[in-house]
């Protein structure tokens, strides 16, 4: 419950984040997606299944403010968080590169995703442009935030993990 | 089987996926086909709303005033908002009376434009949220049903066209702009009143600033660079004679009737922080 609680305060703050005040820091008009962070991050941390419902729940409140299409950002976290969770037993939290590759990547395929349903299917053929202004862009953007996000997230998961055994302990065995 | 306890039974996460799977591609379809979004999620949204109206209200303009004084911030921002409205509505009847020294005639034309859209009822509002991602140039207003919004309602800034609401809640709406990718306005270039469709592009827009026009018909070739585009009678959602922004490039097209350019809007719509929303809806007599 304790888990739950300060999973989707964490969402719901990113989501404001990203959408507020982020949006005023932006670099020639991108900004980084924190939610694929939080997605990713709880993906490789915490497995398929909490990165799956993470990613769901991230893309439903996008969904509910911004979509066109109701259910299109749902799917998509959701399957960034699913595949992120086949790295959780390469997943050690002294290293750094395979979160750094893992969030990279999820941001990549992300937007790719976006590019070939929302754009490439209303026939806008240039992705060579798309490429190097959106998404490359946005994903430095975003690999830049997750160096400190990234740790926030590490240190709040080791803490209710810390919890959780500790609960376990005294009500167990 | 009978020991497993409720708490304990665990659905694959397979299975889990392929139903929420399922339910997505449910939703997706059905918004797409009853062109509905959000739906009763809205209600959920607009309760969810109150800290992010918060957020941006101190952290947004924290950022872009921040040498302005704090402790009056929150007493002036009530009144900021009526007295912003009143200078825009000021600034419009000066251009009006400015406009009517001269004796040019498409100068006449562009008075009565404007008196037409400084008749029209308008509410302030704050932008308090952008698109998540950077595709889309959607964005959040802190105005909903309770102030009387309603979907196609047009939104303005300053002197030109900002979008149009599609969807809206309880406390909040939803703008999309007309630089979105996927907007597009039936415009007249205000000296020939020659329509042109103008949309929306991320490519020009993140490019040049700009945003394109096509299906001019100028076969007197009377349209040039700097000419003012408002938009069009023939619209079905936009109210008559809004400025949307000046002609920047004009090329003529291949098949040799129909022209094609870039437009400069007339919104600075990386800075933009509040809007007006024209109350009123067009009339097209369905």
């Amino acid at each position: 419950m304790r888990r739950k609680i300060s999973v989707a305060l964490m969402i719901v703050i990113c989501f404001f984040l990203q959408t507020t005040l982020f949006k005023s820091l932006s670099f020639s008009s991108i900004s980084p997606n924190l939610l694929i962070i939080v997605t990713a991050s709880f993906g490789f941390m915490r497995g398929q299944k909490e990165g799956m419902f993470i990613g769901f729940f991230s893309g439903l409140l996008v969904d509910a403010f911004f979509a066109n299409v109701f259910g299109f950002y749902a799917l998509l976290y959701m399957y960034v968080g699913w595949v992120n969770g086949f790295f959780k037993k390469h997943f050690f939290p002294d290293d750094i590169a395979l979160p750094m590759l893992l969030i990279s990547g999820s941001d990549f395929f992300y937007n790719i995703t976006i590019y070939f349903f929302r754009f490439l299917f209303r026939s806008r053929f240039s992705f060579g442009f798309y490429l190097l202004h959106i998404i490359i862009p946005e994903l430095v953007y975003t690999l830049l935030i997750s160096i400190l996000l990234y740790f926030v997230i590490l240190k709040i998961n080791q803490k209710l993990e810390e919890i959780e055994k500790r609960s376990a302990g005294k009500f167990g065995s | 089987m009978r020991r497993r306890s409720k708490s304990r039974f665990n659905i694959p996460t397979k299975y889990l996926l392929i139903a929420l799977t399922v339910i997505c591609i449910v939703a997706m379809y059905v918004s797409f086909a009853l062109n509905l979004s959000g739906g009763p999620l809205n209600t959920v949204a607009g309760v969810v709303f109150g800290p992010m109206q918060r957020g941006i209200n101190s952290a947004g303009t924290w950022m872009s005033d921040k040498a302005s004084n704090f402790k009056q911030l929150n007493d002036v921002m009530a009144e900021n908002e009526e007295l912003r409205a009143q200078v825009e509505q000021l600034t419009e009847e000066l251009d009006a009376i400015k406009l009517d020294e001269y004796e040019l005639n498409n100068l006449r034309e562009l008075l009565e434009l404007d008196k037409q859209y400084s008749d029209y009822d308008k509410t302030a509002a704050y932008v308090i949220g952008k698109d998540a991602g950077n595709w889309f140039e959607n964005f959040i207003i802190d105005k909903g049903t309770n102030d009387g919004i309603e979907v196609d309602m047009n939104v303005i800034a300053g002197s030109g066209l900002v979008g149009i609401v599609y969807d809206v809640g309880p406390n909040y709406a939803k703008v999309r702009s007309i630089i979105d990718d996927s907007s597009q306005v039936y415009g007249m270039v205000l000296n020939t009143s020659d329509n042109c469709v103008v949309s929306g592009s991320l490519q020009s827009m993140n490019r040049d600033q700009v945003i394109g026009f096509s299906d001019l018909k100028d076969t007197d070739q009377k349209v040039h660079v700097g000419d003012a585009v408002v938009t069009s009678n023939v619209s079905s959602k936009y109210m008559e004679g809004i400025l949307i922004g000046y002609v920047s490039t004009i090329t003529e097209d291949s098949n040799h009737l129909t022209k094609s350019g870039t437009i400069t809007p007339t919104v600075d719509f990386e800075h933009l922080q509040q809007v007006l929303v024209i109350m009123e809806k067009k009339e097209t007599g369905e």
